[in-house]
């Protein structure tokens, strides 16, 4: 069934190739809640990852590389912080002029680098857990980053729903003039925050020049500011799910390459796919929620019948786009979730200027 | 106020251009469209450095412009229609995903002359260049069958046109022929230049058991992705794609193909101020210098090193042909009987090739 795929490479493949997008989508999660919308993800990522790389390179270090991106990309942040906070410009025109500002400023910086490999940055060999079988190759021989993408985003869950500091953030997110009218520095907490977006996103750029690639080439990003931004919303600005959402938009480029590599058309494993994810989702639901609700058989039915479609259409031999589809997956899935939670969720100030004097 | 002088600007031009052009006073205008970022390290940088010749070479007689990272669709549009209203002379569109934008815009300014890479649809206004880097392809695919332990041979291609069929053909054909063992996987990027996908499906196409990757896309992302799995205790040898890279060299970058369009576009633009520039297609290849093979690293024996550089040499002196027959098609019918080569252009031509040759498992996508 899986050809030449080793089921193991592809799933720890797949945790790689959703750090970069995770690390910039749960900066911008905060960002978002805080109420503001910053569409500078991609200009904050390819700075991170130039910066990151040159730092890489002269110091030979990767991790002082990705400190040194980590500040870089706060600093691109900050600069929209500065506009859209303190000087009141538009969010959406001025986050859409960073992106342009940090392609440009990258490529310029990059002059020199080009070619040029980063410091090896090695796998994390972790003791004992490593060594479980299955589990062990998957999810803990990966190079630290990998884990420090996922303490991020454990880490704003907890700063978010469980520390008094994410209650304000919140506050000032849902409702500025009510936060405000309680005591709340709105505009340093948004700045605050959006440095801190900056920051996630100058690690996942650096993800990609010092890991993930490792090279530093111009547009090195491709598009991964975007999808991050698309994660977010997917994720109804909620870390659990932007987890979730992270592994399917990169569990897809993966499984693409994958299947092409093995020369496996996607219609073949389709079914299986459906038909293993509406089986897993039954057995969730019989042993960990111990009742079957509404919902979840409403959920299994469909993924069964996606599964019965699937493999109607293969016995009818229609022609099938496999690359189409796959590129185009994340996006569905992005418009399903956001049809099924009915777009609600959005923090409600987001994206509105805030004034004191009002 | 800057629209209002670039039209008045651009309305004088239209009707004065010729006049001015041919007398000499006004330096020549040439414009560049471009994939990728001049930066790409492959594809986009080698035309770049191109368009560096020129400038070198008539000094203050040519002015250049660029527009890099210019999406292949109604962009294109956009920025050539942009060039020939600032007073472009000679446009140079170097992606095969421009052909049909090309000929749109050229056929509304029919005095501004256009270049087209790599594509083969022609006008009075629109040439058509292009380089036989299937040449090259066959030299990469000579060592690759000699060098590859594991008898998988890695492509990552670009989009399923005739220009990279052609390559992933002569290189198969090549591999074969030194190594009747030999199997290709082939994973279609659907990109010219994304560095993250690109390292992807390399580090793909090492998981799955290829110890050679041939790569048609632009960034220098596989080179590295190989140089990292040799890092961590692999051998996987790459070749460079449209530049050397030789910062990759002797591994896991063993050769390359190198596309040298500089002598091209210096004799175009002479074409157009000499006034002598008429619609023509070239495709030239290792002999004329178009296509260069990089230095052959020494990390590949010695022997094998020595018969790649004897088929360049014979390739460049035209007495081998890298399509020879016999070469029967994926389906098992006859494409070239013994001894007969492939022609450019006409039926199963080299121009429009849309098929496999036999042995390759694979389909071309649709």
């Amino acid at each position: 069934m899986f050809g030449s795929i080793d089921p193991l490479l592809l799933l720890a493949s797949l945790m790689v190739a959703a750090t970069p997008i995770m690390l910039a989508a749960i900066g911008e999660l905060v960002v978002e809640r805080s109420g503001v919308l910053n569409l500078g993800v991609e200009g904050m990522m390819i700075t991170g990852s130039i910066v990151g790389f040159i730092a890489a390179i002269m110091t030979g270090s990767p991790w002082l590389g990705f400190i040194a991106a980590a500040f870089g990309g706060a600093a691109m942040a900050l600069l929209f912080g500065m506009l859209t906070q303190l000087l009141m410009s538009n969010q959406v025109a001025t986050g859409l002029a960073l992106t342009l500002f940090g392609l440009g400023l990258a490529a310029l910086m990059g002059q020199g680098y080009l070619g040029v490999k980063a410091p090896s940055f090695p796998d994390w060999d972790i003791p004992l857990l490593g060594d479980i079988p299955i589990i062990g190759p998957i999810v803990f021989q990966h190079d630290p980053m990998v884990y420090v993408g996922l303490t991020i985003v454990a880490g704003v869950w907890f700063f978010l729903n469980k520390t008094r500091a994410g209650l304000v953030l919140r506050a000032v997110g849902e409702n500025h003039e009510a936060a405000h009218a309680l005591g709340y520095h709105v505009v340093r907490v948004r700045l605050l925050a959006i440095m801190f977006g900056g920051a996630c996103a100058g690690l996942g750029g650096a993800y990609l020049s010092i890991v993930r690639v490792p090279t530093y080439a111009d547009s090195l990003t491709a598009g991964a500011g975007w999808i991050a931004l698309a994660i977010v919303v997917f994720a109804s600005w909620k870390p659990g799910r932007l987890l979730l959402g992270a592994y399917i938009f990169g569990g897809m480029t993966v499984l693409q390459l994958n299947l092409q590599a093995a020369g496996l058309p996607l219609l073949d494993v389709l079914p299986w796919i459906f038909g293993v994810i509406a089986v897993l989702i039954l057995i969730w639901g019989i042993t960990v929620s111990r009742s079957l609700s509404n919902n979840l058989i409403t959920i299994v039915a469909s993924f069964a019948s996606f599964a019965v479609l699937a493999s109607g259409y293969r016995a009818l031999g229609w022609s099938f786009n496999d690359q189409l589809w796959l590129s185009a997956s994340p996006y569905i899935a992005t418009i399903v979730v956001l049809v099924i939670i009915s777009a609600g969720g959005a923090p409600g100030s987001l994206g509105k200027t805030f004034h004191a004097s009002r | 106020m800057l629209r209002r002088t670039l039209l008045a600007s651009a309305a004088a031009t239209t009707m004065l251009g010729g006049v001015v052009m041919a007398d000499g006073h006004g330096p020549t205008k040439l414009g560049f469209v471009f994939v990728g970022p001049v930066g790409d390290g492959g594809w986009t940088y080698e035309h770049n450095q191109a368009r560096l010749a020129v400038e070198a070479e008539f000094g203050d007689a040519v002015e250049t412009v660029f527009v890099e990272s210019v999406p292949e669709g109604p962009d294109a549009v956009r920025v050539m229609t942009q060039m020939a209203l600032e007073g472009a002379d000679l446009i140079f569109t170097t992606s095969f995903g421009y052909m049909d934008q090309t000929i749109e815009v050229a056929a509304n300014f029919p005095d501004v002359r256009f270049e087209h890479a790599t594509g083969y649809k022609q006008a009075d206004n629109v040439s058509v260049y292009s380089a036989r880097f299937y040449e090259g392809r066959a030299v990469q695919g000579h060592i690759a069958g000699h060098i590859t332990e594991s008898n998988i041979v890695g492509y990552i291609a670009s989009f399923p046109i005739p220009e990279v069929i052609r390559g992933i053909n002569a290189a198969y054909i090549h591999a074969r022929e030194v190594n009747p063992d030999v199997e290709f996987k082939i994973i279609w990027a659907y990109t010219w230049f994304d560095p993250a996908k690109e390292a992807e499906a390399a580090a793909v196409l090492i998981e799955q058991g290829a110890d050679v990757i041939l790569q048609h896309t632009d960034s220098t992302a596989p080179q590295a992705a190989a140089a990292a799995a040799n890092d961590a205790g692999g051998r996987i040898y790459t070749f460079g794609q449209a530049s050397d890279m030789p910062e990759f060299g002797p591994l896991p970058r063993v050769s390359s193909i190198i596309d040298d369009w500089a002598p091209y576009y210096i004799a175009r633009t002479q074409a157009v101020m000499d006034d002598t520039w008429e619609s023509m297609s070239t495709w030239d290849g290792i002999g004329a210098g178009m296509v260069g093979i990089g230095d052959i690293s020494d990390a590949i024996p010695a022997e094998v090193k020595a018969s790649a550089e004897a088929m360049v040499t014979r390739l460049a002196a035209g007495e081998y042909h890298a399509f020879t027959g016999p070469i029967n098609k994926q389906d098992g019918s006859v494409w070239l009987t013994e001894g007969e080569t492939a022609s450019d252009y006409g039926d199963d031509s080299l121009a429009g090739m849309s098929f496999y040759v036999e042995g390759l498992t694979a389909e071309i996508p649709q």
